[in-house]
């Protein structure tokens, strides 16, 4: 077994010499000015940024996102393979520790998010692939003594006449040339990856277990802690006694940190028994007065008050009262926890006046000022090592780094410096930065038409970015991550009078974004709501949609579904669908369910997916990502509830926060549009459609419309 | 002190019998293939070999597996060649992999006690196993692939 | 969404003086059998002499029913393949099945997760010294949705209770299975009767004639 540290000690401090001792390095600009709005007013070439070409015609990429399962670990190096034209097969990829170069391109930090990556990376990564294989060719034109223009490239060689030598023994030359000012990049007609269904660079090692996720980190010296929390938001540690915890073999050391008592342990287990030692007394605070049901209860009463506008059409208050048929709805969402399946951890070790941290994270650079600010150090004395992320759907992306933040401060108080923390199952699930608890009350006014005359759309939901380092992306009051699938609804193009309004009450409970963010509420109670139009319009849902949306985009995707997913033919007895498109991180998705319910059983059968995200960089990826999303979304419906009482989260492990399983899992069918627009992503827009789309399935079935998620028992008996 | 043989090499660990097998092969061997993912049998990431049957190591105590043999996912093939590996490859299987070794060490009984799995067959193998990214269509396709690899003379 | 359905187990026709009346009667009725082998290896040996022995074996077994509907018994007695779970009897999640000899199946075997003993802590997989299983697929000995009258008479019916003679029942609740019924985990509510008492009442439904109550009230499912 020391033998696998070893080995792993020894990657570590050779893969610095590996970087240090390179025979060419590439200078690629710090930020593409084409996409970014970043005011960084200097032209920095950073060294070894994205792309190493190798003496051993080896081809190192290195991501400036994480791989959380989302597929960058290939998408990413495909963008760089296209135009160098190298040896798939001799590609190597790693994750890039916090840096400027790696700071994304639209957003001025560096994060893995908002389902970004591919298109924020589209021409950064093509130009590095470029501007290398340039380089290459020049070197293997001087060499050689021919024109650059002669040479072409291919598989990782240039190719001269008859003469072809490889990257590798070009690397030198070419690392002593100037870098070109211009490249140009690939006709579409002429990819050999972009648009191809690629398979994933990381799979071998994800089957056979040397995949090593941030929970894998193991060093000689290293201990594990274990932190017993608050059971109330925002409680603090009154007293404590550690004398059981103590006398559990293997446990060394129990100190107190601001967020708790660590138990610091030669294992997991031993941590972990002792923090179930531990004798705590909390002062539980103010937050032990918040409970689920009062805050619908009051929520309830907030969203009948005037809220701060989010968008306005016309005139709501003087139309919708003479409209003769109306439509008035409340839609309850719960906190919900993203539950990855590699429980929160992270590794720290403190020496001198330097930190080394590994983890996986999906905002590198915060968690390493963060964990700087604690330390009194600058960022760069903290060394980040990204591991990767046993998924992510952004509670691996806390503004206030509450996880490494928690890790520094155990290593800093423990005596050997050197923690791996690890939270259990019982600690994410009731550990909070849930997706915020929502309340949706609209009224809609319906013309003799059947068209909706005039909406009135009332949202009460904490905000994801107030009190945040990122409190700056609230606008005009509004938090647009609260309201977005709302206020920018194809449908209001259609609709003369609108009036959107936002409540946004702080809560004891920390929120953030989880897979697809505001559009897991707005898209839900948007689209059921369209259904239940159609009906009461006496239309077809898909008919009735085509009638009101403008935006072609929208359009496509629907009559995609609809051809794809036979929605004019009829079903089986005891069987129904429901449809849903939406657009969200500029991909368009339409899905349609096919459910049956027997003995109170809600049955997925078969979902078929439509998405238009411009080009599909990895179509194979893509398909993954909608069923993944898909997948999620389920959850979210079936099971997807954290509910409080007396400040208490009740649920604590997969046996009461249900994931969906391979017995629940229906036929997902995905299909791509072949679409020139505008990349959108890949990652969160397959989330969106799907709880409307079986809400509407449902509606088919029993005549009752779903307010509620998850659903509940009562949602599956007939009207 | 415990003895037990884990993927072909015996080991003695002197540690608690209640200690559950997930936290000896993970923080006193080092064999971190095996994951926690929950530490109640809820879902599978744990999963390994003790005498051929896919037990959830988290809730095993140490001492059932005294003398006995355990196989991890590192022990499964010398080389990344198991059916199922090679499957699981070649459909895509994996996306953020946490939970792909409890998947591929439960496929694994599934395909030895049961060379021609149905789709039902998978689903009353398989169901014990989270998977938070959702790959479950392609887990099911992957194991008829091996199923296949399998029939054509594939390792195992 | 609550995927499992309920059943809230109401044995009927069970009164405080019945239950008294038994009680009172027990240790009479016991001393009044002497467990020689013959007489406990068939079911045909055993019946009821007297109106006071058939009354008195009824309203025994009245008690046991009550044990063996309760959730620790009943949950592993199933109508369908699948066990249940918890005091709402909720379908086993994981999708785990029965199998043909009853131990689960694939990577689902009851003992993947069932230990020798229960795992301590809220929720946990439960286990004993025996092997965690439920009766197998052709041996179901369905106890869910049984009345008092259609269990009794399952019970002693050897094509229904696994072949076991009067003898081999009077032992079975003796195993440290039935036994876990009483010592079933941290947060787990035991049968309504002390393991005790429940003994006495299955001792004495035997023997005083193993007696099926009138059929009653079918219970939910």
């Amino acid at each position: 077994m020391s033998n696998n540290t070893i080995s792993r000690r020894n990657f570590l401090q050779t893969s610095g010499t590996l970087t240090g001792g390179l025979l060419i390095s590439f200078f690629i600009p710090a930020a593409a000015k084409k996409l970014g709005e970043m005011p960084t007013g200097n032209t920095m070439f950073a060294p070894n940024a994205y792309l190493n070409v190798l003496p051993d015609n080896n081809i190192k990429i290195v991501l400036s996102h994480v791989e959380m399962g989302q597929g960058v670990w290939t998408t990413l190096p495909m963008l760089i393979a296209e135009e160098l034209d190298c040896d798939w097969n001799k590609v190597i990829v790693e994750h890039a520790p916090p840096g400027q170069p790696f700071v994304h391109t639209v957003y001025g930090l560096q994060i893995t998010g908002g389902s970004s990556s591919t298109w924020s990376e589209f021409e950064r990564y093509r130009n590095a692939g470029a501007t290398a294989r340039a380089l290459l060719v020049q070197a293997a034109a001087q060499k050689l003594n021919v024109d650059p223009a002669s040479c072409k490239t291919e598989n990782g060689f240039v190719i001269a006449g008859d003469k072809r030598i490889s990257y590798g023994e070009l690397t030198e030359a070419a690392s002593k040339l100037p870098p070109p000012a211009n490249v140009q990049l690939k006709d579409k007609k002429d990819w050999n990856y972009l648009g191809k269904p690629t398979k994933r660079l990381d799979a071998k090692a994800k089957v056979n277990g040397q995949a090593s996720f941030g929970m894998d980190v193991h060093f000689p010296g290293m201990l594990t802690a274990v932190v017993a929390h608050s059971p109330v938001f925002g409680g603090t540690v009154k007293s404590f006694d550690a004398t059981a915890a103590k006398a559990i073999k293997g446990v060394r050391e129990v100190v107190k940190i601001p967020t708790g008592v660590a138990v610091i342990a030669d294992h997991f287990w031993a941590a972990k028994q002792g923090r179930d030692a531990l004798k705590i007394e909390w002062n539980n605070g103010a937050g032990e007065s918040f409970g689920t049901i009062s805050q619908f209860d009051s929520y309830k009463k907030l969203a009948t008050q005037r809220g701060t506008s989010a968008g306005k059409a016309g005139d709501v208050e003087t139309a919708l009262p003479k409209t003769k048929k109306q439509i008035n709805a409340t839609y309850e969402f719960p906190y919900l926890a993203h539950a990855p399946m590699e429980p929160l951890n992270c590794t720290v070790k403190l020496s001198g006046n330097s930190c080394e941290i590994w983890t996986g994270t999906q905002m590198p650079g915060v968690d390493q000022t963060a964990a700087a600010t604690i330390l009194g150090f600058k960022p760069e004395q903290v060394k980040m090592n990204i591991q990767f992320l046993g998924g992510g759907f952004g509670r691996r992306a806390t503004p206030a780094s509450d996880f490494v933040s928690e890790a520094v401060q155990v290593a800093k108080a423990s005596s050997g410096k050197f923690t791996k923390l690890v939270w259990s199952r019982e600690d994410d699930i009731r550990g909070g930065y849930y997706r915020p608890a929502f309340l949706h009350q609209v009224n809609i006014g319906i013309g003799d038409d059947g068209m909706p005359a005039a909406w009135k759309h009332t949202l009460v939901g904490q905000s994801i970015v107030a009190g945040t380092p990122f409190q700056g992306l609230i606008k005009d009051g509004v938090d647009g991550t609260s309201v977005e699938g709302v206020n920018d609804s194809p449908y209001l193009e259609s609709i003369p009078n609108y009036n959107i309004e936002l409540h946004s009450p702080n809560t004891p409970v920390s929120v953030l974004w989880w897979r697809s963010v505001g559009h897991t509420h707005t898209a839900f109670v948007m689209e059921t709501l369209i259904d239940e139009l159609a009906h009461s319009a006496g239309k077809d849902p898909v008919e009735y949609r085509r009638s009101l949306l403008k935006s072609k985009r929208h359009l496509n995707v629907l009559n995609l579904v609809a051809e794809k997913a036979g929605w004019n033919n009829p079903l089986p007895a005891g069987r129904y669908r429901g449809v849903a498109v939406h657009e969200s991180f500029a991909s368009y998705v339409a899905q349609v369910a096919e459910i049956s319910i027997e003995k109170g059983q809600l049955k997925v059968h078969r979902v078929v997916c439509a998405i238009d995200c411009g080009l599909a960089v990895n179509p194979e990826g893509v398909r993954a990502q909608m069923e993944s999303g898909i997948i999620f979304g389920l959850t979210a419906v079936l099971y997807g509830e954290i509910f409080l009482d007396k400040g208490r989260v009740k649920q604590r492990n997969f046996h009461d926060y249900k994931i969906l399983r391979m017995n629940e899992t229906p036929v997902i069918e995905v299909h791509i549009a072949d679409s020139n627009e505008k990349m959108g992503g890949a990652g969160e827009p397959g989330t969106p459609p799907i709880a409307p789309a079986i809400a509407n399935a449902i509606f088919a079935a029993t005549g009752k419309r779903v307010r509620k998620l998850p659903l509940q028992a009562a949602d599956l008996t007939k009207a | 002190m415990i003895k037990l043989t884990v993927n072909g090499q015996p080991f003695s660990v002197d540690v608690e019998p209640g200690m559950p097998l997930l936290w000896v092969i993970r923080d006193v061997l080092h064999l971190t293939g095996t994951k926690y993912g929950c530490g109640m049998a809820q879902c599978g990431a744990c999963t390994v070999h003790l005498n051929g049957d896919a037990v959830r190591s988290c809730v095993t105590p140490v001492k059932r597996a005294e003398n006995q043999t355990v196989t991890t996912i590192e022990g499964l093939s010398p080389n990344s060649t198991h059916p199922l590996q090679q499957a699981w490859i070649a459909e895509d299987v994996p996306q953020c992999g946490y939970c792909q070794s409890g998947q591929i060490m439960a496929a694994a009984v599934l395909l030895k006690e049961n060379p021609n799995p149905t789709d039902q067959d998978i689903d009353d193998a398989m169901s014990g196993n989270i998977c938070r990214c959702g790959t479950y269509q392609r887990v099911r396709k992957a194991i008829h692939h091996a199923a296949e690899l399998q029939k054509q003379g594939g390792a195992q | 969404m609550k995927t499992g359905w309920y059943n809230h187990i109401r044995p009927g026709n069970i009164t405080l003086c019945a239950t008294a009346i038994t009680l009172a009667l027990t240790l009479a009725a016991t001393l009044g059998f002497k467990n020689d082998d013959d007489k406990y290896k068939s079911w045909d040996n055993i019946k009821a002499v007297t109106a006071r022995d058939s009354l008195l074996s009824a309203n025994a077994f009245m008690q046991v029913y009550k044990v063996l509907m309760s959730p620790r018994c009943m949950n592993c007695h199933p109508s369908g393949d699948i066990p249940l779970n918890g005091d709402d009897n909720h379908l086993h999640p994981q999708g785990v099945k029965r199998g043909p000899d009853g131990k689960g199946v694939y990577a689902l075997k009851c003992t993947n997760c069932h230990q020798k003993q229960n795992t301590p802590g809220l929720n946990m997989p439960p286990g004993t010294t025996e092997e965690w299983h439920l009766p197998p697929s052709n041996m179901k000995m369905v106890f869910q949705g049984k009345t008092a009258h259609e269990l009794a008479e399952q019970l002693k019916d050897t094509k229904q209770n696994g072949g076991k003679s009067p003898h081999d029942m009077l032992e079975h609740v003796k195993t440290d299975l039935v036994k876990w019924g009483w010592n079933p985990g941290e947060g787990r509510s035991t049968p309504p009767l002390p393991y005790a008492e429940f003994v006495k009442q299955w001792n004495q439904w035997i023997n005083s004639g193993a007696v099926a109550p009138a059929s009653g009230e079918k219970l939910a499912r």
